[in-house]
């Protein structure tokens, strides 16, 4: 599992004064996403010993959640993975309506695809910008990521008023219908996306320097992230062929024709986990195309009462969000208010294998590998 | 949604092991949570190599009520009772097979709330299990790593248990107690 440490007591006994240098990276600094921390034990340049520590953003959104009804801890979703409010939300609502038996209308299911998909968009392609950012090309490359994303912020604004804290599903539909020539200006937006994302191909993914700072850095072998519990992309590039939406087809995403992309090898790096989001971009693209094609005007709330009251019951919802597996496990007694609620959050998991695929490398290669996990601390501190 | 898993190889197996067909869930005992967790890992039937997610729950000894209508449609009121008990729950799903979910529980009691560590078994209970020892006070017997994941270090109490009591300010004193937690029983400090 670990790299072979030197044995230091030979070295000393070389006549030289050596130990290992602790440093503690973080909380504040620009390539942790936030405020997160490693204790990184270091030999020189290489890393012996890592420890994550976060929790700096921790505000017991499980117990909030507990303390209000069903509805209400909808808005506090979004604030999990501020990147992708709409994912967590459909995951929330998904959990809820195995719990009480509800229909949604055919055009609300388009809408949830669309509006995931886009989510997808979003967060693959301004990861990529603070993976190129993290790798040293400070901020050209992640301003295009942020053109494209500000152009599909604007259209989650005209449908759901709010760029990033959208609180836009209900159980049982969508809170709103999208607004008058909102659909055709989302397929402006989606056919431009290829172009785009040639751009960024042609510009990342045959550069040198990419090439050799991410190539056979922070190995990550199959078995090791299918025990511990790596989902989305990163296990895809680990060559693992496991996307929810395939394997649970939840929603409508039976209908859609698209490819999962993931690595042909046993063994994912970073760039693997890298391309394979390239990749994902482009199936996501595809996707929005059918739908919005298949897409028909009609109701857009189902039949769900006023008050979510449900009986007695257990229920655990899950989706693909882009990054990974999100979860949501609800205990229900009977009254307005869930007895249990817990967030199954992929970016809090996949920081468990952080520590195996740092040891032996650069310590400059640990913040690459950290912005490979991608994750974002709203959603691993909770 | 993918298949569901078949139970009842899993009881035949382990006697020990009981069904809750309330929730449907597999209720195991924690003297023998790793052997059953390794069995359902490795088994070709099963093949759950892929644990989702770890959580804890906190039961108070309660009583709650459920309005139901009788055969003469009359609405009657049930008591159902509620034994205290805390109960750690693993999802189960099988990334080869595309199966599961299958969901397993240990139960614990209140007072002294112990559950086996299925760590070795399955490595992503790692930072769920510190985080459920953490929030809710179990302890993992054979965790390799065991401290507190959110909660600072010197923070004391377990915040998600249901009869967990805020203190009145974390910085200036991080537990209740004497007169402040009085007022707070009798529901007088209001924030």
């Amino acid at each position: 599992m670990t790299a072979a440490a030197p044995n230091y007591e030979l070295i000393q006994q070389d006549g030289l004064e050596t130990s290992l240098l602790e440093v503690s990276m973080g909380p504040h600094h620009p390539s942790t996403h936030g405020v997160f921390r490693m204790d990184v034990k270091l030999d020189g340049e290489t890393v012996v010993d890592l420890k994550p520590v976060f929790g700096y953003l921790h505000r017991n959104h499980e117990k909030l959640a507990e303390s209000m009804s069903y509805l209400a801890s909808m808005p506090f979703t979004d604030r999990l993975d501020y990147f992708n409010s709409m994912t967590n939300n459909w995951a929330y609502a998904l959990a809820a309506e195995q719990l009480i038996e509800i229909e949604i209308p055919e055009r609300a299911e388009y809408l949830r695809v669309i509006m995931s998909e886009l989510t997808r968009l979003v967060n693959h392609v301004s990861l990529v910008g603070f993976f190129v950012n993290d790798l040293g090309a400070l901020g050209t490359p992640l301003l295009y990521a942020f053109r494209e994303r500000e152009k599909i912020l604007d259209l989650f604004e005209q449908a759901s008023g709010a760029r990033m804290m959208c609180n836009y599903f209900r159980f049982g539909g969508l809170r709103c219908d999208v607004p008058e020539g909102w659909l055709e200006r989302t397929r402006e937006v989606v056919d431009r996306f290829p172009k785009f994302l040639d751009e960024y191909e042609k510009l990342l993914c045959e550069n040198e320097i990419i090439l050799s700072r991410t190539q056979g850095v922070g190995n990550l072998s199959k078995e090791l992230a299918i025990s511990a519990g790596i989902t989305g992309p990163m296990l895809r590039a680990s060559g693992v062929n496991y996307d929810i939406r395939k394997v649970d087809r939840y929603g409508i995403y039976d209908r859609f024709k698209f490819r999962v992309p993931f690595s042909e090898g046993d063994v994912g790096d970073c760039y693997d986990r890298f391309m394979v989001r390239m990749l994902e971009m482009r199936e996501s693209i595809e996707i929005l195309k059918q739908a919005l094609d298949g897409i028909e005007d009609g109701p857009i709330m189902g039949n769900a009462g006023k008050v979510f009251k449900p009986a007695k019951a257990e229920s655990y919802g899950r989706v693909e969000a882009p990054k990974g597996e999100l979860g949501f496990y609800l205990v229900a007694d009977g009254t307005t208010q869930p007895y249990r609620f817990r967030v199954r959050p992929p970016s809090f998991i996949n920081l468990t294998v952080l520590r195996d695929m740092c040891i032996g490398q650069q310590v400059a290669d640990a913040v690459i590998i950290l912005g490979s996990i991608d994750i974002v601390l709203g959603e691993v501190d909770r | 949604m993918s298949e569901a898993i078949p139970h009842e190889a899993v009881l035949q197996r382990f006697p020990e092991v009981e069904w809750d067909e309330e929730f449907g869930t597999l209720i195991v005992p924690s003297a023998k949570a790793t052997e059953v967790a390794i069995w359902l890992r490795d088994d070709e039937a099963f093949r759950l190599d892929y644990c989702s997610n770890v959580t804890g729950i906190d039961y108070l000894d309660r009583e709650f009520k459920e309005k139901v209508k009788n055969e003469e449609g009359k609405t009657e009121t049930i008591i159902h009772k509620d034994p205290a008990r805390m109960e750690v729950v693993y999802h189960l799903y099988s990334m080869e097979k595309r199966t599961g979910p299958l969901v397993m529980k240990q139960r614990t009691t209140r007072e002294k709330p112990e559950a086996q560590s299925l760590t070795p078994v399955w490595r992503s209970c790692e930072l769920q299990e510190r985080e459920i020892y953490d929030l809710f006070g179990i302890n993992f017997t054979e965790h390799p790593d065991q401290r507190r994941i959110l909660m600072w270090d010197e923070f004391e109490g377990h915040p998600m248990r249901k009869d967990y009591v805020e203190p009145f300010d974390y910085e200036w004193e991080p537990t209740p107690h004497d007169e402040i937690l009085e007022k707070h029983q009798k529901g007088k400090v209001i924030f």
